[in-house]
């Protein structure tokens, strides 16, 4: 598979208190196009902060990140803003859906915010719903929504712009276990219909639906493993 | 999209909203009602002084009319050569005096004009007709109402009274033959106009022919100031004081109040701008998460400008049209407690509406206002987002 996004040499410092924290030290990594990876690692080891300069919300210290063959880290903030909206999905542990507007105008947002006619995001909108199983909750707002259901429709705000890849911290970090495997089935879905996802986690049910594991330490990948369908280690 | 965000969230806090809106109105009534003070007097007075078409008078020299007692003697001669300058079409001679009315045991004291009823400029008749006659004399309701008399009814006025003596000088018989409207007499003050030989007569001034004050018209594009000019040298018992000089003098005598005006009117403006700048201040501190979030899902710095500095443009433009309402309402009630001010005339307007000065206030706050968004929406969207969604998450 070729490179998706391409990470070399990443560092992210940060001054807390007068003294250097090494978020990120060194990373090099690279994401094929479909390709279904996990983060893991203990709290505070960077995986977020990582997953951060993946997604060009953060820019790193030193280093620089491809998507396609081209450096995103040197873009302004415009182009940031811009490659973000029609290339990356976002799923946050905590939802973030905008409280005010509903299910679905959640899920056009940022179909709007790309130009995208109100007939066809309205269409767009009810068949991603559709998709993460909510077709029904379109006019509810984020607070008539249970966390799983919240998710779900981050997930398919996430997808609004058919973006190649798709970042997600924490997913299943708000919600009970029934719940957060009908996440971790919903990225298996996603994944094999075509789209990358890196996933940070501490959930081992989710860390283990990917096809590749990476280990986190003290801001640096420790190992990567590549595992079989069923979760366990291959080769 | 935008515009449904910013409803949205202005509906998600409704009473928070309806308060900002509330407070714009106040700031924009008082701005309003400075605005119409300040600027509104002196156009009033000047819509005054030229209602009849007089755009000079003629004042004993180094008074002001009716500032003193001071008479202008010789009244028939300054007519003739007032008539000489070519450009004079009418003069009004008017003589001011007090007229006392004794009925039912009781004195009824009013302020009378003598006029010449054909060239007068001093009253509007509103019912009846104009005293053309010796001993017929028009009347104001204030004077009517207290006096209780009424047109076609007679009188005995005099122009002298000695309260001790209970003693009248100057009397004589007069028939109302008129309701009128006095222009340039202050609220509630009762007024009498009669002709100028009559008045005359009864005031002892007939040997001298005084008067207290000429007003004159000029033809249609003469030139007020070289008529002005002429009079004076021609005319040296008179100071000729034309529109723009009375107003001059006004604005003078008035200078603190339309300084306090422009003051308070500043002050509400900062006011207007405070409000909205702290209030917006605070709704985007409430939503720096959801902004990063925003900034993280591919929603444009620009695009979350707009949508804040639409929420301030809707508190701004609502406030300041309720501030329209509020601020005429409450200029309506200000301007019936300031006319009963002594001294000035009933006829003056405090707060007139001139739409320009008006338009160009509101607008200038529903600005201010618009722009009180841009800052605060600016800083949100322009935080670090990683760093705003880690803060957030652990809040």
């Amino acid at each position: 598979m070729s490179a998706l996004l391409t990470a070399r040499d990443l560092y992210r410092d940060y001054a807390l208190d007068g003294t250097a924290v090494h978020a990120v030290h060194g990373v090099s990594l690279d994401v094929a196009a479909g390709e279904y990876v996990a983060i893991v690692g203990p709290s505070g080891c960077g995986k977020s902060s990582l997953l951060n300069l993946l997604g060009a919300i953060d820019r790193p210290t030193a280093g620089t990140v491809s998507f396609q063959g081209r450096d995103v880290s040197a873009l302004g903030d415009r182009a940031l803003t811009r490659f973000r909206l029609l290339h990356i999905g976002f799923v946050f542990q905590r939802f973030y859906l905008m409280p005010i507007l509903t299910a679905r105008e959640n899920v056009e947002l940022p179909m709007a915010e790309a130009g995208m006619s109100r007939p066809d995001r309205e269409q767009r909108g009810d068949e991603l719903l559709r998709y993460v199983g909510l077709q029904a909750r379109g006019r509810h707002r984020p607070t008539q929504l249970s966390g799983g259901e919240q998710q779900r429709v981050a997930i398919a705000r996430a997808l609004a712009n058919r973006p190649a890849l798709v970042l997600a911290d924490e997913p299943t970090g708000e919600l009970d276990a029934r719940t957060g495997a009908e996440i971790i089935a919903l990225f298996e879905r996603l994944n094999a219909d075509g789209t990358a996802l890196v996933v940070v986690t501490h959930d081992e049910e989710l860390a283990h639906a990917a096809r590749r594991l990476i280990h986190m330490r003290d801001g640096a990948i420790i190992t990567q493993e590549v595992l079989a369908p069923n979760g366990s280690s291959g080769a | 999209m935008r515009g449904l965000l910013a409803f949205a969230a202005l509906r998600g806090h409704a009473a928070r909203t309806a308060l900002a809106v509330l407070g714009v109105a106040v700031a924009a009534a008082m701005l309003l009602d400075m605005v119409m003070l300040s600027t509104g007097l002196r156009e009033s007075f000047q819509h005054l002084l030229l209602s009849r078409g007089f755009q000079l008078r003629l004042a004993p020299r180094g008074t002001l009319p009716f500032d003193t007692e001071a008479m202008i003697p010789g009244a028939t001669a300054i007519l003739d050569t007032l008539r000489t300058l070519g450009d004079v079409t009418t003069v009004s001679p008017v003589l001011g005096a007090q007229l006392h009315v004794p009925r039912d045991g009781r004195v009824t004291t009013t302020f009378a004009l003598g006029v010449n009823p054909a060239a007068q400029g001093d009253y509007e008749l509103r019912s009846g007709r104009d005293p053309n006659d010796a001993n017929e004399l028009v009347a104001n309701d204030e004077f009517l109402h207290a006096a209780g008399l009424q047109v076609g009814d007679t009188l005995e006025a005099a122009t002298g009274y000695n309260p001790q003596l209970r003693t009248f000088a100057g009397q004589r018989r007069l028939t109302i033959v008129g309701r009128a409207r006095f222009l340039y007499l202050s609220a509630g003050q009762p007024a009498v106009a009669l002709p100028l030989r009559t008045l005359q007569a009864m005031t002892g001034h007939t040997r001298d022919d005084a008067v207290s004050l000429f007003m004159v018209r000029l033809r249609d594009g003469a030139s007020v100031d070289a008529a002005r000019d002429w009079i004076r040298a021609h005319v040296r018992t008179v100071d000729a004081i034309s529109t723009a000089d009375a107003l001059a003098q006004v604005d003078d005598r008035l200078r603190y109040f339309r300084q306090l005006g422009y003051i308070l009117g500043a002050v509400s403006l900062m006011v207007g701008f405070l409000l909205i700048t702290t209030l917006m201040t605070v709704s985007v501190n409430e939503r720096v998460g959801e902004i990063a979030v925003m900034r993280a899902i591919g929603v444009s710095r620009p695009h979350v400008v707009q949508q804040i500095v639409l929420e301030s443009t809707v508190i701004s433009s609502a406030g300041t049209a309720c501030g329209l309402a509020l601020g005429l309402a409450t200029a309506r009630y200000l301007n019936a407690i300031l006319s009963q001010f002594p001294g000035l005339p009933a006829a003056i307007d405090f707060f007139p509406f001139q739409p320009r000065a008006i338009w160009t206030a509101l607008a200038l706050l529903a600005s201010v206002g618009i722009l009180a968004g841009v800052y605060p929406s600016w800083r949100a969207a322009s935080r670090p987002i990683a760093g705003t969604l880690r803060e957030e998450a652990v809040a």
